[in-house]
């Protein structure tokens, strides 16, 4: 039996010429609106019990409008949504709290919200209050909580009755990780108890690590539906088409965002990451080689010829950078219309984030005395952890470990 | 119309806890705590009292105590206060709880019932300590007063009609917000609260005549200052008026629920 059957969804905001127009229309008065966007269309799919799916998309895709209708604050202006069981949704954390009640009497009424009458929720409070682990503070105000024990609370109430769907989004990775580990033991439990999962996230080892399908959305239908890896490969793919174009429009709009400076003698035609396979790759799991690759174009004759990258994390210090000047693999006596190819193979020994590659062409050690080209952000990568134990930090270090008692 | 009841009597813990919790934040952190909520009113009519009855030197016809106009004054200001509260907070109800409504699935229809309850609760403090005062100027309490309860349901039904149309008026045009505080304004100075019936010019008796405010407030007047049973055939109008109201303002209620959330 489906838990959830999405037939034929579609959403659609309607203008008016005057809002007044809308009003007539609900006196029944022939009015016909002035403008239909179509934000969702045509989205069908079904849900079992025990699934756990990702709901992946570009922002603008249409997901939150899809959560909003599965959770039923939104109307379907066409379509169907079927539910056999209650919806609840950890979007938003702590919605409702009352900063001046103290936690105890905020959980009577955000449990009352959900639809829980007063015997339902003092069966349930000792739970709730156990679950947050705040202590004495369950009993003063709200507004002297930090973030965190706010969001135990909020967890802990959203979660005190298991729903037959939960929709789960990246809030979740607020918190301290204790709590972010007691919270997805629970939802694992849920699952098991044949909760569904609904997971909205732009991150992709959350994405393939917890869920079982994920549903791809673009422009308003469901464009891809199926195994994570694949989904998301998928998603990779379109992001990485619509990043060129938006860094094409940005560079000539505000120049500030991708630096290119140099006196053109040489200049650069393409840069590449490749995996061992000779693949063109975006993401790369931790500890796995790759072969950074960088074309350049000889304008004029050069006696030299210095090529140069760096590596910046997402905060844009510097992590690595060499060149071939030190690699001992110094051109010289270049001609105008050469094409030259580096090919900079190295391990990925990086930790998980996002990671941007600056490169340089130029005469001798450094850049500093004749620049051709210089090229800040030329290519954008991700580290994600697949395979490695569990790391924290911008560089994997893989210990061995000896253990004595 | 049963689904609504319904989803009220499931949500009806909520509703509970909403109006005390409104009570308990408003005054949580106020020394005098709920003391407020009846310095406030009662400082009003002694502001009026002192500049109209002393200064302006008017007079109650048919009644010969000296705080006569105090209690005349109170009198009013208990049904007005009560329907200008529940309008006022139906107005912008639904774009205060915009938020609320767009996260959290919940029968809308609990919004409405916990402002009318919480103004209610305000309206029986205000109603209790009137009586203390009244009894300090020497005015006992007596039988008629429980036609208070028929006319306040009656001021709740008036109030509440109208605070439901505009209040999802303006969810879709914003300038109903703005423009009708000023029109409370004008309506409060087209009812008899500050001023006696008897100082209406004559050429405007017909304009302050249809004023469904006008009997209601003319009602209480009759029960608490001059101790003696309400017109009722004049308050009757006013009740089907308020019905007719009501009614209105939950179709439109019901016609929005499904385009409110979009507009919010």
């Amino acid at each position: 039996m489906s838990l959830l059957v999405i037939d034929n969804l579609g959403k659609s905001y309607r203008t008016y010429r005057s809002e007044w127009q809308r009003i007539a229309r609900w006196f029944f008065l022939p009015v016909k609106p002035s403008e239909e966007h179509w934000v969702l269309k045509h989205i069908s799919f079904s849900v079992l019990p025990g699934e756990a799916i990702g709901i992946v998309g570009q922002n603008g895709a249409g997901k939150s409008t899809l959560l909003k209708m599965i959770t039923g604050t939104l109307h379907p202006t066409e379509g169907a949504i079927q539910i056999n069981g209650r919806v609840a949704a950890i979007l938003e954390l702590g919605m409702g709290f009352n900063p001046e009640l103290t936690g105890r009497q905020n959980v009577y009424h955000a449990a009352g919200l959900m639809g829980f009458n007063t015997d339902e929720i003092k069966q349930a409070m000792g739970e709730i209050e156990a679950f947050a682990e705040i202590g004495d503070y369950f009993d003063e105000p709200v507004r002297m909580y930090s973030s965190g024990m706010q969001m135990r609370v909020a967890f802990s109430v959203a979660t005190a009755f298991r729903p037959e769907i939960l929709i789960i989004d990246e809030a979740l990775s607020v918190g301290d990780s204790y709590f972010q580990h007691k919270s997805f033991d629970r939802i694992r439990e849920f699952q098991k108890q044949g909760t569904t999962l609904l997971i909205v996230s732009h991150d992709r080892g959350a994405i393939q690590s917890l869920c079982n399908r994920a549903i791809l959305l673009e422009g308003g239908t469901v464009i891809k539906d199926g195994k994570p890896e694949e989904v998301m490969d998928f998603y990779n793919a379109i992001i990485a088409e619509k990043e060129n174009t938006t860094v094409k429009i940005r560079k000539i709009e505000d120049g500030s965002v991708q630096t290119c400076s140099g006196s053109g003698e040489a200049s650069i035609e393409s840069v590449s990451l490749h995996n061992a396979a000779g693949e063109l790759v975006e993401f790369i799991p931790v500890g796995e080689p790759v072969s950074l690759r960088i074309r350049a174009k000889i304008n004029r004759d050069i006696p030299e010829l210095v090529m140069g990258y760096m590596i910046k994390d997402r905060l844009g210090q510097s992590v690595f950078g060499t060149n071939t000047h030190y690699l001992d693999c110094k051109l010289e006596a270049l001609r105008a219309g050469e094409v030259v190819e580096y090919r900079f193979g190295f391990p990925a020994n990086l930790g998980v984030g996002s990671y941007s590659v600056a490169v340089a062409l130029h005469a001798t050690h450094s850049h500093i005395a004749r620049n051709y080209e210089w090229r800040d952000l030329a290519l954008l990568f991700n580290v994600i952890n697949i395979s490695r134990e569990e790391f924290v930090g911008l560089a994997w270090i893989p210990p061995s470990v000896e253990c004595c008692r | 119309m049963l689904g609504i009841l319904s989803s009220l009597w499931q949500y009806r813990g909520f509703v509970v806890s909403s109006i005390r919790n409104d009570l308990i934040a408003r005054f949580v952190r106020s020394r005098l705590g709920g003391l407020w909520m009846i310095i406030n009113p009662l400082a009003q009519v002694a502001i009026y009292a002192l500049i109209l009855s002393n200064v302006l030197a008017a007079k109650l016809p048919g009644i010969e105590s000296k705080y006569a106009y105090a209690l005349y004054l109170m009198a009013g200001m208990l049904a007005w206060s009560l329907f200008a509260e529940i309008i006022g907070r139906c107005l912008t109800l639904f774009i205060d709880q915009g938020n609320l409504m767009k996260k959290m699935r919940f029968p809308r229809i609990t919004l409405p019932v916990i402002v009318v309850g919480s103004s209610l609760l305000n309206n029986l403090l205000l109603f209790i300590a009137m009586l203390v005062v009244f009894a300090v100027l020497g005015q006992t309490p007596n039988f008629q007063m429980f036609w208070l309860i028929l006319l306040t349901l009656a001021v709740v039904a008036l109030a509440a009609g109208i605070g439901l149309i505009l209040g999802v008026l303006n969810v879709f045009v914003r300038d109903i917000g703005q423009v009708i505080p000023i029109l409370l304004q004008v309506w409060f100075w087209f009812t008899p609260v500050v001023y006696p019936v008897s100082i209406i010019p004559e050429e405007l008796k017909g304009t302050v005549g249809a004023n469904p405010m006008y009997p209601i407030v003319t009602a209480y007047h009759d029960i608490l200052v001059y101790g003696k049973a309400p017109d009722l055939q004049q308050v009757l109008i006013t009740v089907a008026l308020a019905i007719g109201l009501m009614l209105i303002g939950l179709f439109m209620f019901r016609r929005s629920t499904p385009e409110m959330v979009d507009a919010l």
